[in-house]
């Protein structure tokens, strides 16, 4: 690691503040993948502003909404009895990701301005239709994802809480990758009112995405045996060496057919 | 016994070493510090073929650095293998020389290009990034086919070849004519995969030298201190041994990955002689992934013929061996002693024939991984008997059965060179089939279908050799050493002992199962005893521990010594007791005057050869405290049944572990716990190299699978809880009966696991599928069976 200075100021403004003041800061939000990444030299700042001190890690839940500040760790999202009763698909989430000491560390506000096309919660915020909240906005979960490792989020913003409405029902299921244990495939469904919306992490080229092949289908068709003979494209799916694009579209298909068990 | 009786042979005593593990007190190399010292980096190459050229001035000149070494600097002798093989026309092996770091050209990624010496270790790796080289490109050769053929390059210019040897064993004569009569012949083409250790300790290496005295210490994460202070000092740098002194302390894990002499050993003791100043090294993992020797990296043709009952007639291998761009310590054994000499496995196939060529390519040096060429040949031998058998319409049971070699045929002589001493494979497989509850397969094969699943068992009825090695076999084979082992047993005053062994524990428990052969033979609790171990200052001599060699080989010369100790405490309590030497009787611990009721005990006995007011002095020489050396006879021979039970998932291709069962004869069981807990180590990694570990390269020989986000590393969750259980034969040629542990699990269960995953597709007419067994490529084999059918 590059020798950096450390701080860990008391509100928002602060840790803006000193971000805007120095010219190559960097927010920490749990530092599940920052830590590894300035300790291996591939990524370095002059200050890390840690955001562990800024009030940020509160969960409400209404009738209508699961509220979670940003730095909520993935175990507080996972065993948090509020959200386990109204958005239980949300909790499965957090407590598949990592290991107990990511959980134990790493935030959902981290992940998501992190955007790891791996990673599980973009699937989650994607398919709920969330709004991402930071300190200058508020950003719709379409608007807030632009691809591998970018999000619309500016230099010096900071995401402050994410809105989940809460909908009829939702599910969560992930195919870990056999290293890594992020996702090969995730797939995040959700039965609003109205239709069905269907996320999928882990194998968009340009990272989490909708699937409207599997969304269309269910929106005219409802059904267990709805998926049965569905075929994804793999089209803009990556290939790497653990699996195929053609693999990938697979997954996402027996990763859906499960989910809808859980919606129906 | 009433002393040591609870804590001898036999029982679970808890190791001994934990406690200190436990509480973080362990005493690593990376925990060690010398006065004044400095810290290394090593810029290592980005390239896995090009000539280089490199500019340390700017670096040099960077906050904090002391000194920067490149190849140029370190005229030392190359970095030797230690063992030599020649090819089947009668030359040597081509042995390209390996400096310490490179001078011109590297040749795999990882390759140290210049030696960073700095005041902090950030200061080393700041300085590093100002090094500038120029790398000029040669074509990369990663496939050992591509290997064969010249025109597509030469990994070392100065042999005119990338074949380090073409070697064969066996009568190929005989096989051909078998496989020309054969009523039925399986074939089978073959991976074994590549794999990379990764011990939980990196490999880390101080070098200090005294220059009032002239002396060098060397303190390194290895499984084998003796052994680095010959390779290093005789070969590398030509320091005499009694200049050299080389401290292995508590090591985090070798798996083989820790016995050979690596370049940062030579380095640091060199350079700490150059800057007058102490030199620390510690590989971090990503390092590790590229510098660490890797395991494996076989492709195999193979082919079994046999008679219209299933008798195995002849076995025909062919492998290409993967060693790397440079030749590790054991390499070129590996693929050959440790691997054809095994392919009768537990049957008495009457002719059998193994050809194989040692291929050098720009990756990462091969060497000895857990069981070193056992597996690979265990995988082999298990794979094709279960084709044969599926071919021919033969039970996996029955055709093992059919061609075990009996019990009454001990000692067998196989056709490649081994004379297996003991063995009973029908009863570990007795014994294993009932454990796994192979009757009631059946019904959980019909439940699995039911919700859709497929399920498959597989076995793998293995044999191992190890209790590694008679010097006078290994000697002529082209070991360049010895391979017996060294002890010396100190009673002290008191009657407490100390053992100082040549075996270097690294995990495997050594203080609690020397000290339990300690209890049992003298009497006392294993708590009266300490094992001392990993400094060539301290003990007399040592091979090192490797090839499940520990207690087969430095278990043995304990006892020897202590049967001098013995043998000398009977003449002092008779001289004591004035009876006749040979009237002393050691019973429960005490020295009894047989058919009386005169003893002494060990610390009576002691203190009178330590405080020799009465004593025979004219006969005896004072002290308690006596040294052996032993060299084995024979290799030992652990075999046992391994039974893997998976489900498979047909719409994902996940393959899930429903059951592990291992039987193993191991010999004679000193502590259950410690042999349990070294069979599932093993069957850990069997199972991860089946299914999940495979070291991958890309074209241009950048490792691709160089950190635990690509490189599957098994966990918890990936097995089932393992049913372990074991039959024992005793060894005939060592007094302890023991043959080994720590590598049969590792052996075994490669192939059962993947015996079971083809068992579980065998029904949509797949016969084969390679190792790693990923969900994807389980899925693609299902995918065409279904297109074919």
């Amino acid at each position: 690691m590059y020798e950096l200075q450390y701080s860990k100021p008391s509100s928002v403004n602060d840790a803006v503040a000193e971000v805007k003041n120095s010219s190559d800061a960097k927010f920490l939000a749990g530092g599940m993948t920052m830590i590894p990444t300035l300790k291996a030299r591939l990524s370095s700042a002059d200050l890390l502003v840690d955001l562990k001190g800024s009030n940020l890690s509160n969960i409400s839940v209404s009738s209508s909404e699961v509220v979670v500040g940003s730095m909520t760790r993935h175990c507080d999202v996972a065993s948090s009895n509020d959200i386990k009763g109204s958005l239980p698909a949300l909790a499965k989430l957090a407590g598949g990701i990592g290991d107990h000491m990511v959980r134990s560390c790493g935030t959902i506000g981290g992940s998501l301005a992190n955007n790891d096309p791996a990673a599980c919660y973009p699937s989650a915020v994607l398919a709920l239709d969330a709004t991402v909240v930071t300190n200058e906005r508020s950003i719709l979960a379409a608007d807030f994802f632009e691809g591998m490792f970018e999000t619309a989020l500016n230099e010096d913003e900071i995401i402050t809480e994410i809105k989940f409405p809460i909908p009829e029902k939702a599910s969560y299921i992930k195919f870990p990758n056999p290293a890594s244990r992020y996702a090969m495939v995730g797939v995040f469904m959700v039965k609003k009112t109205d239709e069905i919306s269907v996320a999928v992490t882990g194998a968009g080229e340009n990272g989490v995405f909708r699937c409207k092949e599997i969304e269309d289908v269910l929106n005219s068709n409802f059904s267990l045996d709805a998926l049965d003979n569905i075929q994804i494209s793999d089209d803009n799916l990556t290939s790497d060496i653990h699996a195929s694009a053609a693999y990938r579209a697979n997954l996402i298909k027996e990763m859906a057919k499960k989910g809808l068990k859980d919606l129906i | 016994m009433p002393d040591g009786g609870s804590t001898g042979i036999g029982a679970s005593v808890k190791r001994k070493e934990d406690y200190r593990f436990l509480v973080g007190e362990g005493n690593y190399t990376d925990d060690i510090n010398r006065p004044n010292q400095t810290y290394t980096y090593m810029l290592r190459s980005s390239s896995a073929h090009a000539k280089f050229s490199i500019d340390t001035s700017k670096a040099s000149k960077a906050n904090g650095v002391v000194k920067i070494f490149v190849g140029t600097d370190m005229e030392v002798g190359s970095i030797p293998c230690g063992w030599q093989v020649d090819s089947k026309d009668g030359t040597p092996m081509r042995e390209p020389a390996h400096p310490p770091i490179a001078k011109d050209k590297v040749r795999y990624v990882g390759e140290i290009i210049a030696v960073i010496i700095a005041e902090s270790l950030e200061d080393a790796k700041n300085a590093a990034e100002l090094v500038d080289v120029n790398y000029d490109d040669i074509p990369v050769i990663i496939d050992m086919q591509d290997a064969l053929d010249n025109s597509k390059g030469l990994v070392h210019d100065e042999i005119d070849s990338n074949v380090c040897y073409d070697w064969e064993l066996g009568d190929s004569e005989a096989v051909d004519k078998a496989i020309s009569e054969a009523a039925h012949i399986t074939s089978l083409d073959i991976r074994n995969n590549r794999l990379i250790p990764n011990a939980m300790e990196t490999r880390s290496a101080i070098g200090d030298y005294e220059h009032a005295t002239g002396q060098y210490t060397l303190y390194t994460t290895s499984q084998n201190p003796h052994v680095i202070r010959l390779l290093m000092g005789a070969f590398v740098l030509g320091l005499p041994e009694h200049k050299l002194r080389v401290i292995a302390p508590d090591v985090g894990g070798g798996f083989g990955s820790k016995i050979f002499h690596y370049a940062e050993e030579a380095i640091v003791t060199w350079a700490s002689n150059k800057i007058r100043r102490p030199v620390k090294w510690t590989s971090d993992r990503s390092e590790a992934f590229i510098s660490d020797a890797h395991g494996r990296d076989h492709v195999t043709s193979v082919k079994l013929a046999l008679d219209k009952d299933g008798k195995f007639l002849a076995l025909k291998v062919d492998t290409l061996a993967n060693m790397g761009a440079y030749l590790s310590t054991f390499a070129s054994s590996v693929p050959t002693y440790l691997y054809a000499t095994l392919l009768a496995g537990t049957y008495t196939t009457p002719a059998i024939h193994c050809n194989v060529k040692s291929i050098f390519t720009n990756t990462v040096p091969v060497d000895a991984y857990r069981g070193a060429g056992r597996p690979e040949a265990t995988y082999l031998i298990e794979r094709i008997v279960d084709k044969a058998a599926r071919e021919m319409g033969i039970s996996q049971v029955e055709i093992r059965r059919k061609n075990f070699i009996p019990v009454d045929a001990f000692p067998y002589q196989t056709p490649v060179a081994l004379q297996y001493d003991s063995g009973n494979y029908n009863a570990t497989l007795d014994a294993a089939l009932k454990k796994a509850d192979y009757e009631g397969f059946a019904a959980r094969k019909a439940d699995s279908a039911k919700r859709g699943m497929l399920r498959g068992i597989g076995f793998s009825t293995y044999l191992e050799a190890c209790g590694i090695a008679p010097s006078a076999v290994v000697g002529s084979l082209g070991a360049r050493a010895g391979l017996f082992e060294c002890a010396e047993v100190r009673v002290h005053p008191t009657g407490s002992v100390t053992v100082f062994t040549g075996s270097h524990s690294h995990g495997q428990g050594h203080e609690t199962t020397f000290a339990q052969l300690v209890s049992e033979k003298l009497g006392i609790s294993t708590d009266m005893v300490e094992i001392s171990h990993g400094d060539t200052n301290n003990i007399p001599f040592g091979m090192g521990t490797y090839g499940s060699r520990s207690l087969a080989v430095g278990g043995e010369a304990i006892v020897k010594a202590m049967d001098k100790v013995i043998a000398k405490a009977k003449k002092i309590a008779a001289h004591i007791m004035e009876a006749s030497a040979d009237d002393i009787e050691l019973n429960n611990g005490n020295f009894e005057i047989a058919g009386t009721d005169k003893s002494m005990s060990l610390a009576d006995i002691s203190l009178a050869a330590y405080v020799p007011h009465n004593y025979p002095h004219e006969e005896l020489e004072p002290g308690l405290d006596e040294k052996a050396f032993y060299d084995p006879l024979n290799f030992t021979y652990p075999g046992g049944c391994h039974i893997c039970e998976v489900e498979i998932n047909p719409n994902t291709g996940e393959v899930k572990v429903e059951g592990m069962t291992a039987v193993d004869d191991v010999g004679k069981v000193i502590n259950p716990m410690i042999v349990e807990g070294q069979i599932h180590g093993g069957l850990a990694q069997g199972i991860g190299q089946a299914l999940l570990e495979n070291a991958a390269y890309d074209n241009n020989g950048q490792l691709l699978s160089g950190s635990y986000m690509d490189y599957a590393m098994p966990r918890a969750d990936n097995f089932v809880d393992f049913k372990v259980g074991n039959e024992v034969t005793l060894c005939t040629h060592n007094s302890l009966g023991v043959k080994g542990c720590g590598e049969v699990g590792a052996i075994g269960s490669p192939p059962a696991v993947i015996n079971a995953v083809v068992d579980a597709l065998s029904e949509l007419g797949v016969d084969d599928i390679s190792m790693p067994a990923t969900s994807e490529k389980v899925w693609n084999a299902i995918n065409q069976a279904k297109n074919k059918n």
